[in-house]
């Protein structure tokens, strides 16, 4: 409840509720839920099989889970087995990426641009920071130029666009809502998504059960070392010209954002903001260690081929040719949740509820109560969505003569679930 | 609604935080992106002058449905010229003060440019008020 950055979780009947107008899809609350109660939904993997060419892309991430003894030949054969047709990588459009992007930055009027590529920081941004929004650069991120570059050569090539699956094996939560109702587009150009973590048991599974053969088609990455590390932190920094600066973890995030929006930042040209630590090799759904990940993509980044090196410009003629022209988003719009009312004259009124309440609350965010913080609890209560007596310290104000101890409990178990009240020595504890 | 905030002149470590409780107070409020921005900016720009300048200072907000009014009040040397200090590019910073990014002289100015209404008063040797207002209904205007 208190990982949230955005105030999104309460408590109640025993189960943690979500706010979802509030909720940035980042993830930090999967990462500690003491009962995994949280569970990010995949599409269903038999899916994959109603496509006639069905291609699959995968982040340099995947291959970073993959320790020394398993090569990127056996998880591409792994693939394969597992039925998909061809096997991309993600950042396959980083380098027309780049160009793309130092124009943008270049031309752009408000300053820093803020990266588009975290679609939690996207979120988070139109959110939390709604003054900010037409900050963001209105480029597609690397996932979807370069869907939009396989299915336009598939259908160039004759392939009929209903045979065309192109599935994405993602990191994160935040990229599957990206891809289910995307902002700035209309449509994603990605037919399914699969989590990280349900397709490592699979190829584990496979590259153990496999036998080593020889003489077949060896996979051989085509990325330049920039777009092998482009999601890593200071990936996309340390590609673009002017004074750049990477960010990753959203309170990190968060922490500078607000002093952007305070105009206390002003000689930035641009900025790589991700809402996960170690970006997306951080992401909740990758089983790897994230430093380990990190390491193990730096060293494979520093011994691509010569051939893919030669090829880079190659390769920004052929999407110039086949996308160009549909790299922008368009326009993204704040979706502010911290408004107390859309009525100013309202919204006021229940502020000076608010900062009635906040004399009597304790202002120890202790979470009994259910939400969050003492302040969290008081806009719940001025909302009509919370009550006073669910605080503890003012029970014991509000019936000053005799309090009465089986109330109290009452209104314990309707937050924590009757459950709590029991001895319990399995109970999930978190170990920090 | 009124709210009031203290400022210690010289912590420049602090510097900011009224302008950031404003800036959530107006969020709650539903007050349109854009005149919160020209708002923080001026608060900004108005506290920082009092933490180069002053000795300390306090900052008084009033919140209504129509506009946002903002007093900084502080304890200072004053200025001598308030002509010449609002012209652009003036400044009475010290080097030291301009080596940690602030003092270029755009402070009053750019308060002027963001806001809607704003007046200055000053005795040399006591302080400053500087008072400005912000409308809410742009469509006013």
């Amino acid at each position: 409840m208190r990982v949230c950055p955005t105030a999104a979780l309460r408590v109640s009947n025993g189960k943690a509720k979500l706010i979802s107008n509030r909720c940035i899809d980042c993830g930090e609350c999967y990462r500690v839920c003491p009962t995994h109660a949280i569970t990010v939904q995949q599409d269903d993997f038999s899916k994959i099989f109603s496509y006639k060419h069905c291609i699959v892309l995968i982040p340099s991430v995947l291959l970073g889970q993959f320790l020394r003894e398993i090569s990127h030949d056996e998880v591409a054969k792994a693939h394969i087995t597992l039925g998909f047709t061809s096997i991309i990588e993600v950042e396959d459009s980083v380098e027309y990426l780049i160009g793309k992007l130092n124009t943008y930055v270049d031309t752009a009027e408000a300053k820093p641009v803020i990266s588009s590529f975290c679609p939690a920081i996207v979120r988070l941004v139109q959110v939390k920071f709604p003054s900010l929004v037409d900050s963001i650069a209105l480029v597609r991120p690397p996932l979807d130029l370069t869907a939009s570059y396989i299915k336009t050569n598939l259908i160039h090539e004759g392939v009929p666009e209903n045979e065309i699956g192109i599935f994405y094996i993602t990191p994160c939560a935040a990229k599957i809502v990206a891809v289910r109702c995307p902002e700035g587009e209309e449509k994603s150009e990605i037919d399914g998504v699969i989590n990280m973590d349900f397709i490592y048991n699979r190829i584990f599974r496979e590259v153990k059960h496999s036998l080593p053969e020889e003489g077949e088609q060896r996979f051989v990455s085509e990325l330049s070392p920039r777009s092998c590390t482009w999601a890593l932190t200071n990936g996309e920094a340390s590609c673009i010209d002017g004074h750049c600066l990477a960010i990753d973890g959203v309170w990190n995030v968060i922490e500078f954002l607000e002093k952007v929006e305070n105009d206390e930042i002003t000689d930035i040209d641009y900025l790589e903001l991700r809402a996960c630590d170690e970006s997306c090799a951080g992401g909740i759904l990758a089983p790897g260690n994230r430093f380990l990940t990190v390491e193990l993509i730096r060293k494979n980044a520093s011994s691509v081929s010569m051939l893919s090196i030669i090829k880079t410009s190659e390769k920004v003629t052929r999407y110039e040719s086949a996308i160009s022209g549909r790299t922008a988003l368009t326009p993204l719009q704040p979706r502010s949740m911290l408004k107390l009312d859309e009525d100013m004259a309202k919204a006021m009124l229940k502020m000076k509820r608010v900062n009635q309440l906040m004399c009597f609350l304790p202002g120890i965010d202790c979470g009994v109560c259910g939400s969050p913080s003492c302040l969290s609890l008081a806009e719940d209560v001025a909302q009509g969505n919370a009550s006073v007596s669910q605080c503890v310290f003012l029970q014991k104000i509000m019936e000053q003569n005799k309090p009465d101890p089986e109330h109290s409990f009452r209104i314990m178990k309707r937050i924590w679930g009757e459950n709590r009240f029991r001895k319990d020595c399995d109970k999930p504890i978190q170990n920090k | 609604m009124h709210f009031e905030y203290r400022v210690q002149g010289g912590d420049f470590v602090r510097a900011g935080q009224a302008s950031s409780q404003v800036k959530k107070i107006l969020k709650q409020l539903n007050v349109s992106p854009s005149i919160i921005k020209r708002v923080v900016v001026a608060l900004y720009e108005g506290e920082v002058n009092i933490v180069a300048h002053a000795f300390q200072g306090k900052i008084y907000v009033d919140i209504d449905t129509d506009k946002i009014r903002v007093v900084l009040d502080d304890v200072g040397p004053g200025i001598p010229d308030i002509d010449l200090a609002m012209k652009p590019g003036f400044s009475t910073s010290s080097p030291i003060v301009r080596e940690m990014g602030f003092g270029a002289g755009m402070g009053l100015p750019n308060i002027k440019q963001n806001t809607d209404k704003m007046k200055i008063a000053s005795v040399v040797g006591v302080g400053t008020r500087l008072e400005f207002e912000v409308n809410l209904k742009e469509w006013w205007r």
